[in-house]
C-alpha cells in the first residue's frame, strides 16, 4: 500500500478527534501484520471494502477510550450498545472520508462491531494488512487497513 | 411575531449520531418529530410527520440515504433533505443533491456548523 494511502486513514482519524474537540491524536509507525496475527482491543469496528478496491478497514480500541469519546460528545449514558454504536461510528468516519482521496469507487459497508479480542480476525485473502497505531491521551487503538 | 417552528426528522443508523443531532441542533425554532435509523423507516416516518426538514445519512443497512432521498422527495415534496454523512467525494454529494437533497454535511461536524447547515436550509 502506498504511503498517501496511509494518510489518508491517518488524515480521517485525525479529523475525527478534531471535530469532536479532542486533543490531538499521535501517530505510531505504521508496519505490516502477517496474516496469522491478529491486531484488536475490547471493541472494533469493520468495514467491508468493495468496488475498485476490495479488502477492509477496521479500528480498534479500548473500552475506557470510547467511555471517554462519549462523554466528550455529551452522551450520559455509556452502555454496550453505545460502546458499540461509537466504534462503528468511528469506522465509518475514517472508512467514509477516505473517499474524498479514493473517490465513490472506494464502496463502504456499514459497520460490524465485534466486542471482545478474538482469537483471530480473519483478513480477506490476497491484501496487504497495514498496521497504523494511535494513541489519544493514554489510550492505544489501532486503524487496520486490509486492501488488495 | 414568534418565526415558525419547523419540524425536523433525523435519519441515521447510529443512534448516537442521532441523539447528537437532536441535541446539537440548539435552534430555539426547529422541533424533533421523529427520527429513524434506515431508508424504509423514514419514508414511512415522513409520511406520517410531514417534516419541514430532514436529516438523512447515506451509508445504513436496508435502504440506503442515495435511494431514500427520491421517495422521501415523492413523500414530502415541500421537505428540505440535509444529507449528514462522511461519504465525503464530490460525486456522492452530486448524486444526492442530483436526486433532491439541497444540501451536505460531512461527519465529523460541529454542532456549530449542524446549526449553520439546518439554519440556512430553513432559510432557503
Amino acid at each position: 500500500m502506498e504511503k498517501e494511502s496511509i494518510e489518508v486513514f491517518i488524515s480521517s482519524l485525525s479529523n475525527f478527534y478534531r471535530q469532536i474537540g479532542a486533543a490531538e491524536v499521535s501517530v505510531g509507525v505504521p508496519y505490516l501484520l502477517d496474516s496469522s496475527q491478529t491486531v484488536a482491543s475490547d471493541f472494533t469496528g469493520i468495514i467491508g471494502i468493495s468496488g475498485k478496491r476490495r479488502g477492509c478497514v477496521y479500528f480498534s480500541c479500548p473500552k475506557a477510550m470510547l467511555s471517554y469519546l462519549l462523554m466528550s460528545i455529551g452522551e450520559t449514558e455509556v452502555t454496550t450498545e453505545h460502546l458499540c454504536d461509537m466504534v462503528g461510528e468511528i469506522a465509518n468516519t475514517i472508512a467514509g472520508n477516505a473517499r474524498q482521496e479514493f473517490g465513490a469507487e472506494f464502496m463502504i459497508s456499514v459497520p460490524v462491531v465485534v466486542q471482545g479480542i478474538p482469537e483471530n480476525i480473519h483478513l480477506p485473502e490476497n491484501t496487504r494488512c497495514v498496521v497504523i497505531p494511535t494513541k489519544w491521551k493514554s489510550y492505544q487503538s489501532a486503524i487496520v487497513v486490509a486492501l488488495e | 411575531m414568534s418565526p415558525t417552528v419547523k419540524r425536523l426528522m433525523i435519519v441515521d443508523d447510529s443512534m448516537i449520531v442521532r441523539r447528537r443531532i437532536k441535541r446539537g441542533h440548539g435552534l430555539e425554532n426547529f422541533t424533533v418529530v421523529g427520527t429513524a435509523s434506515d431508508g424504509e423507516q423514514a419514508i414511512a416516518l415522513a409520511r406520517q410527520t410531514n417534516p419541514d426538514l430532514i436529516t438523512i445519512d447515506l451509508t445504513m443497512p436496508n435502504m440506503d440515504g442515495i435511494d431514500a432521498i427520491p421517495l422521501l422527495v415523492d413523500a414530502c415534496p415541500d421537505a428540505r433533505i440535509l444529507v449528514v454523512s462522511a461519504l465525503s467525494d464530490k460525486a456522492t454529494a452530486i448524486d444526492a443533491l442530483s436526486r433532491g437533497a439541497q444540501g451536505f454535511l460531512c461527519k465529523p461536524f460541529t454542532d456549530e456548523e449542524l446549526q449553520q447547515a439546518l439554519q440556512e436550509l430553513a432559510e432557503d
